[in-house]
């Protein structure tokens, strides 16, 4: 028989609690990468052309084209060794066991937006796990961690900060 | 279409996004996203996970309620601040339907005129499934405008 869990926190959690991590540096935002999150993400019917069409998004305030709010200049880095840690935060693997804890749900966010995100610029990120909460839910035992990360363009503007909480059962 | 300060008011609900929710949506934007993670993918890994299959992203719902706001505001407009709780699970072929209700209009210290709206992502069973608040900054005809772009 399993045996019961008492807690899904773990010594890395404790040890690594307040400290930026995963610095990370994108590659050049490229005006395509803009165009296709915008198509994606309208998906449907025809985007803004503020994504799309400098000639008209030069008219604008912003002077040119800018990224959706929600654009991650993080999707497609080179990829590399995952951490077991990273792994686990893939959540449940078809075929393989699950243990209490590897399913994870994203519970909710909260951005604050600053410098809009345009072609040509590089974005900086780093990450830090802020605090938890642990609970009995409908699941069983549920973990909430609460991980911030800062976004910074390369004239060091602050480009968004967001607070994930992640669910994990 | 450009929303001025001066014509929004309290109670105001924008118009709604609108999308139904395939495998279509859900790849498209898993693809840009690069999130490629099995309980959005396979619906065995969605039941693991105890859901009835593969399940939205809720990425997804986050853009959708950007979008809503965009096409409100207009391109002169500018989106100060989003929190969403994901709060229920969008299942495939979902209707789901933006909701966001002005609440509060308010000024800036830098004189932006600001609109606070309370937000949700509602099912084609009413259910709300993404409860939240968003904070913009819309032009107005009589005062200093949203912060310069930048």
């Amino acid at each position: 028989m399993m045996e019961e869990m008492t807690t899904l926190v773990t010594p890395q959690m404790e040890a690594s609690k307040g400290v930026w991590h995963s610095f990370e540096r994108s590659f050049p935002i490229a005006a395509s990468d803009i165009r296709r999150w915008a198509i994606a993400a309208y998906w449907g019917a025809m985007p803004p052309r503020l994504f799309w069409d400098d000639d008209y998004a030069r008219t604008t305030r912003w002077g040119g084209i800018v990224a959706p709010e929600d654009f991650n200049p993080f999707a497609w880095q080179l990829p590399r060794d995952l951490t077991e840690e990273e792994l686990r935060l893939q959540g449940a693997i078809p075929g393989e066991e699950t243990r209490q804890g590897d399913n994870i749900l994203n519970g909710g966010q909260a951005d604050i937006f600053g410098a809009r995100m345009r072609p040509g610029d590089v974005i900086s990120s780093r990450s830090r796990l802020t605090h938890w909460e642990e609970r009995e839910g409908r699941n069983g035992l549920t973990l909430y961690t609460f991980n911030e990360t800062e976004w910074t363009n390369q004239n060091h503007e602050l480009v968004k900060s967001r607070v994930l909480t992640l669910i994990h059962y | 279409m450009t929303a001025f300060f001066e014509d929004i008011a309290v109670g105001d609900e924008i118009p709604a996004f609108v999308r139904k929710t395939t495998f279509m949506e859900w790849n498209r934007f898993a693809a840009v996203n690069e999130e490629f993670v099995y309980v959005h993918m396979d619906d065995e890994a969605g039941r693991a996970a105890g859901q009835p299959g593969a399940f939205g992203m809720g990425n997804l719902r986050w853009a959708y309620i950007l979008n809503a706001l965009r096409d409100w505001m207009g391109d002169e407009g500018e989106i100060r601040e989003l929190t969403m709780q994901f709060r229920a699970i969008n299942q495939k072929d979902d209707i789901l339907t933006t909701s966001a209700r002005v609440v509060e209009k308010s000024d800036d210290t830098d004189g932006a005129a600001l609109v606070h709206l309370a937000i949700d992502v509602v099912n084609q069973d009413g259910k709300g499934t993404s409860p939240g608040r968003a904070l913009v900054a819309v032009p107005s005809r009589t005062r200093a405008s949203a912060r310069s772009g930048q």
